[in-house]
């Protein structure tokens, strides 16, 4: 499938592509055209993306009881929810998620996708076997998140083996509607936003640097750790981009695995929401916003994907 | 397949992999075997007899909510996303072969589609929405979230395969007289049709099984996965998984449906020379 291949070699060199168009329609055309095709891309995502944050903004200022939401200037929003321990700790709690799916799905992903690009040869293969780890990301989420219920259940088949094995007396009741079960969801879940991004760039690097690299006298190990993991970096930061913000927003999971043991900001953002208290998560919101792009910035100012692009 | 032998990392990476795989499926394919439990059975082992009682359950209307109708709706929108999407990520992916005033500010703005968390574009749009007093609905508002999340997919995949499109096949079209239209009907269509199918295939599923962007956005009429997140709630018995298993075997079925037209697609281009 295309979607392997984020591929740019030709980004700086547009000319080349700019050439049939050239010869092809009046030169006055050109830019309009261009503009006519981004419009609809443009249309839509200014109406249902930017419009609404920027609403989200403006509602975060506005004043509310317990029926409507009333156009106001206030901070109270912001002051009481950042004046507050609880938000505090529920950042906290969501950073430890962040930071623990993140190191999971990079563990779990890299060595899945190295797997795949430098072990399997035939590229026939390759394709099946990338196939069959992305075709569960198109499938839904939430039957995902339910298909863990017979594993994890106080009956479940864990607790039930582990009994008959004469391991432990009564059930675990650690394993479903907790932090753990949360975490392993999410593992789950997003794995495969980070395989996919590093299978990318592990495929595109030059074997014949490896090859050089063996002839060096450099190790297994030495290629890994000189060669393959620095030249994968780009894959492993868009990786990380997309399971830091899936995590960061994520409410969903927690509110199921956790069975409401646990918490997230999207998940308090959730409960203000159907409590109707609407300028309350939208200060939420724009602080939530304001973590995710600093983090995403972070991961950008260390690793430059604009090569991947 | 392959003479030399194979490493000692080759077997340990190959039995991880096969753990991954377990790992990814294991679950799925629990709850495809306990949706066929027996009339008694419950949500977790030992099997009670095999039976489709669950099944038949799903289609009582009273039994589980509204299954029909939030299938109808998701098929509806997963159908006019899937429309749309490939369409305006195609004139995207045409238009940003040229660079033009504003491109990389509309590629951002597509990037961070995909990076602004779920729940704020859900919230942004049923706030706007009231602000503006629209009413949401599935197929407007509800249209307008699963948008933000299957455009920049779409978007992407038409940027690495314009990157990778060798322009000599328009010029020859050109010189040998074809006008713009045709060139673009006979030439360059055919040549990427398999991966507008590709994102058609990321535009239906995502749209099909979005949850979070949808929850604010939906209005009065639940989406598919908005009803199958209600009955978490209040549905104890394996009726659960029977609607688990149908809609899981409905998107392989869309999966294995594209990837047909992809492959029967490209081996016919490849024929043809």
């Amino acid at each position: 499938m295309t979607t392997t291949d984020l591929s740019a070699d030709t980004t700086n060199e547009p000319d080349k592509f700019a050439r049939p168009f050239r010869r092809m329609w009046p030169k006055s055309i050109l830019p309009m055209l261009s503009y006519l095709q981004a419009m609809p891309l443009a249309l839509i995502l200014g109406l249902f993306l930017l419009l609404p944050i920027l609403t989200i903004a403006m509602v975060s200022f506005w004043d509310y009881d317990s029926v409507r939401i009333y156009p106001d200037f206030v901070t109270f929003n912001y002051t009481e929810t950042l004046g507050s321990w609880v938000t505090w700790k529920i950042y906290l709690n969501t950073f430890k998620f962040t930071l623990i799916v993140w190191g999971l799905t990079l563990l779990i992903g890299f060595w899945v996708a190295y797997f795949l690009a430098f072990h399997i040869r035939s590229t026939t293969m390759q394709m099946v076997l990338f196939l069959v780890c992305t075709v569960p990301f198109l499938t839904s989420n939430i039957i995902r998140m339910i298909s863990w219920v017979p594993f994890l259940g106080r009956n479940g088949l864990i607790n039930s083996s582990l009994i008959q094995l004469g391991i432990v007396p009564k059930p675990l009741e650690f394993l479903l509607f907790s932090e753990f079960a949360v975490v392993l969801a999410m593992v789950h879940l997003y794995t495969l936003f980070m395989v996919t991004p590093i299978f990318n760039t592990l495929m595109r690097i030059d074997r014949s640097l490896i090859e050089a690299a063996r002839d060096a006298g450099a190790s297994g190990f030495q290629i890994l750790t000189n060669v393959i993991i620095p030249l994968a970096k780009p894959g492993i930061a868009i990786g990380s981009i997309f399971v830091v913000t899936l995590v960061m927003g994520d409410f969903i999971t927690v509110r199921f695995m956790s069975g409401g043991q646990s918490a997230s900001v999207g998940l308090m953002m959730a409960n203000q929401i159907s409590l109707l208290q609407y300028p309350a998560a939208a200060a939420n919101a724009v602080i939530l916003l304001i973590v995710v792009l600093l983090i995403v910035a972070a991961i950008l100012r260390v690793v430059d994907i604009r090569k991947e692009l | 397949m392959h003479s030399e032998t194979r490493s000692r990392e080759f077997y340990i990476l190959a039995f991880f992999f096969t753990l991954f795989v377990l790992f990814l499926y294991g679950p799925l394919t629990t709850i495809f075997i306990l949706s066929f439990q027996g009339p008694s059975g419950g949500l977790t082992f030992p099997m009670n007899g095999m039976s489709l009682h669950w099944f038949s359950n799903l289609f009582e209307q009273q039994a589980v909510g509204d299954f029909g109708g939030s299938f109808r709706r998701s098929m509806i929108l997963g159908l006019m996303t899937t429309v749309i999407t490939v369409v305006v990520s195609l004139l995207a992916g045409l238009a940003f072969r040229r660079k033009f005033r504003g491109s990389m500010l509309l590629f951002y703005l597509a990037i961070s589609s995909l990076v602004v968390p779920s729940i704020l574009i859900s919230l942004g749009i049923g706030l706007f929405f009231q602000v503006l007093g629209i009413r949401p609905a599935w197929w407007s508002s509800g249209l307008g979230a699963h948008l933000t999340w299957t455009l920049p997919f779409g978007v992407l995949i038409m940027f690495a395969v314009f990157n990778r499109f060798s322009p000599v096949y328009e010029e020859a079209a050109r010189d040998l007289g074809a006008n713009a239209w045709q060139t673009f009907r006979h030439v360059l269509l055919p040549m990427i049709a398999p991966s507008l199918i590709g994102v058609g295939l990321f535009g239906f599923t995502l749209s099909y099984d979005e949850f979070a962007r949808t929850l604010m956005a939906a209005g009065t009429f639940n989406t598919l996965p908005l009803e199958i997140y209600g009955m978490t709630t209040n549905v104890t018995t394996p009726v659960l998984y029977a609607l688990g298993t149908v809609t899981s075997v409905f998107s392989f079925l869309v999966i294995i449906a594209a990837l047909t037209a992809i492959i029967v697609l490209g081996r016919r281009r490849a024929h043809v020379g």
